[in-house]
């Protein structure tokens, strides 16, 4: 069945010059293979759409079920250039918190 | 077991934080995060006016407030607020604490040593583009070496009560203490490794204790009193990650978690200039309420090179806004827009970027905003950028005649024009560490 990401985890974003990071944490490390396995860097270069110009880079923390994003070419030029109100890409977790994954009533739990 | 509390995340940041941090219960350390990257370029300015001037100004008054607890309490505090001149703000304190030792940390500050460094062969390129430093060479308005925790260290031996420094990384505030405490060695790299991950936990101040956490976030109590982070650091390595009790907000794994992740690049290469943390290697476990442990944490060498952080004049932007009410209130700061660029076009204006947000619909979002068809209001908000200043200024008056002369409903303009602000850009790059040598002072 398909759920938001925001079911199963939370998510913290900031920024680095013209990149944005997006830490995602799953809630349970119980789901930490669903969130390797459902999100991806490819999939969440698609759910930005124009918005990220540049690749999407995913680094793995298993310790701490979480997953890190790093969004290129993602905040209309970064820092002082950026001509955007969220200049830091500082909602952009929570907005990827809607993307929609794929999951099994197994997988989720109760 | 030492404690090291952080009081201020950034320049700007809540000004009682540090107040209460030293009134509301046990700390050893209090460390004062003022720099972000561009603001020493603002502070090279401030020094070109005015030579006594180029440091956080918010410190010296705050020590004067809080002296008489340091003393009591026998807190040190060490705090990055020097900016582009740690010396006249070491005076500045002296003034207003006369009873107190103050150091300042010197030997960041290479802004009149780029000439040298590119006669030398030191390219400087830009870590984000490649480009060269030459490109932007007679436009550099500041350049500091990011330093680490050893120089910090060195001043609390010598007995300062008060240490400042200039561009140090934000981490080595945290980490200084405990090195100087434990007697941490410079090849330690699992310690140095702990005691850098500890000060990016801290460094954002009140974002590891239930500030902008998403977890549950209604429930987290009394943000108002919201207590900053404490690290209550061991010699072995490990720490725990707390508050004063009796203070707001929240210290749990998953708010922990989520600092962790913070403005993070590759997690098992972490690069300060003492050592290479690894975050892949981080062990958390709730230790009680409002305490999380964390052990576990591997480092690895120390890398030859160090960064810096070089501002530069890049140009001008304005931003603009106007608010259109319902009905049809998108679709009238969609023509807003329209009129906008076209009065532009007709001029003949070149900008580097003119950029649209409907604040109200897709400001944040953009094209992953929830669709929102009719909105009862919406901000236009038009922003430009170029190097033609004439040009910026010119977009400043475009905006508000649209209120008699474009779609109905036009409001929002009570400001006026917008302001034209100049932008100053951030040039990331590397030199070798051999050229940065820091020295510690104590300031009479």
């Amino acid at each position: 069945m398909k759920i938001p990401l925001s079911r199963i985890a939370h998510a913290r974003s900031g920024d680095k010059g013209d990149t944005s990071n997006i830490g995602v944490i799953a809630f349970d490390a119980r789901h930490y293979p669903v969130l390797a396995r459902e999100v991806t860097g490819e999939r969440v270069k698609q759910f930005f759409g124009e918005m990220v110009k540049g690749d999407v880079e995913r680094y793995d923390l298993p310790n701490l079920g979480a997953l890190n994003f790093l969004l290129h070419e993602a905040l209309g030029g970064g820092g002082t250039l950026s001509l955007r109100i969220d200049a830091q890409g500082k909602t952009l977790g929570a907005a990827l918190l809607r993307m929609e994954i794929e999951v099994s009533e197994s997988e989720l739990g109760s | 077991m030492i404690r090291i509390a952080n009081g201020q995340g950034f320049w700007g940041d809540w000004l009682e934080a540090p107040v209460r941090l030293v009134e509301q219960g046990p700390i050893d350390y209090l460390a004062l995060d003022y720099l972000a990257e561009i603001t020493m370029s603002i502070l090279q300015k401030q020094k070109e006016a005015d030579p006594n001037l180029g440091y956080a100004r918010d410190f010296p008054p705050l020590i004067a407030r809080i002296q008489r607890r340091l003393v009591e309490r026998e807190i040190k505090v060490i705090a990055n607020a020097g900016g582009v001149n740690p010396i006249a703000c070491a005076r500045e304190v002296r003034r207003l604490a006369p009873s107190l030792k103050v150091a300042v940390v010197l030997g960041d500050d290479v802004f009149g040593r780029m000439d040298a460094f590119l006669a030398a062969g030191h390219a400087m390129k830009n870590m984000d583009t490649g480009e060269p430093l030459s490109t932007i060479r007679d436009r550099i308005l500041s350049a500091n070496a990011y330093i680490g925790a050893f120089p910090l260290a060195e001043a609390l031996a010598l007995g300062a009560d008060v240490v400042i420094a200039g561009r140090c990384t934000d981490t080595a505030l945290s980490l200084a203490p405990m090195i100087h405490r434990f007697g941490w060695q410079p090849e330690e790299w699992d310690k140095l490794a702990a005691g850098t991950i500890a000060g990016h936990i801290v460094e954002c101040g009140a974002q590891c204790t239930g500030g902008n956490c998403q977890v549950d976030w209604q429930s987290i109590p009394d943000m108002a009193n919201i207590g900053y982070p404490i690290i209550e650091a061991e010699p072995d390595g490990r720490f725990n990650i707390t508050k004063h009790e009796g203070t707001g907000g929240r210290v749990s794994v998953d708010v922990v978690k989520e600092q962790l992740l913070y403005e993070l690049g590759d997690p098992k290469n972490y690069i300060t200039p003492d050592c290479v943390a690894d975050f892949t290697s981080i062990q958390l476990r709730d230790a009680g309420p409002d305490r999380v442990q964390v052990s576990g944490i591997r480092g690895a060498p120390r890398p030859e090179m160090l960064k810096l952080s070089i501002a530069y004049s890049y140009g001008w932007k304005a931003i603009g806004t106007l608010v259109y009410s319902a009905p049809q209130a998108l679709e009238k700061s969609k023509a807003a827009d329209r009129i906008v660029r076209e009065r532009l076009d007709q001029l003949g204006l070149k900008f580097e970027e003119i950029y649209t947000e409907f604040f109200g619909v897709n400001a944040c979002h953009g094209p992953v905003a929830v669709p929102n068809p009719d909105p009862p209001e919406v901000q236009l908000r038009i922003g430009v950028r170029g190097q033609d200043r004439k040009a910026i200024d010119r977009f400043t008056r475009e905006l508000i005649p649209l209120v008699l002369s474009g779609p109905p409903t036009g409001t929002g303009f009570g400001d006026g024009r917008p302001p034209v602000r100049e932008v100053v850009a951030y040039w990331p790059a590397l030199i070798p560490r051999e050229l940065i040598q820091t020295t510690v002072e104590v300031v009479k």
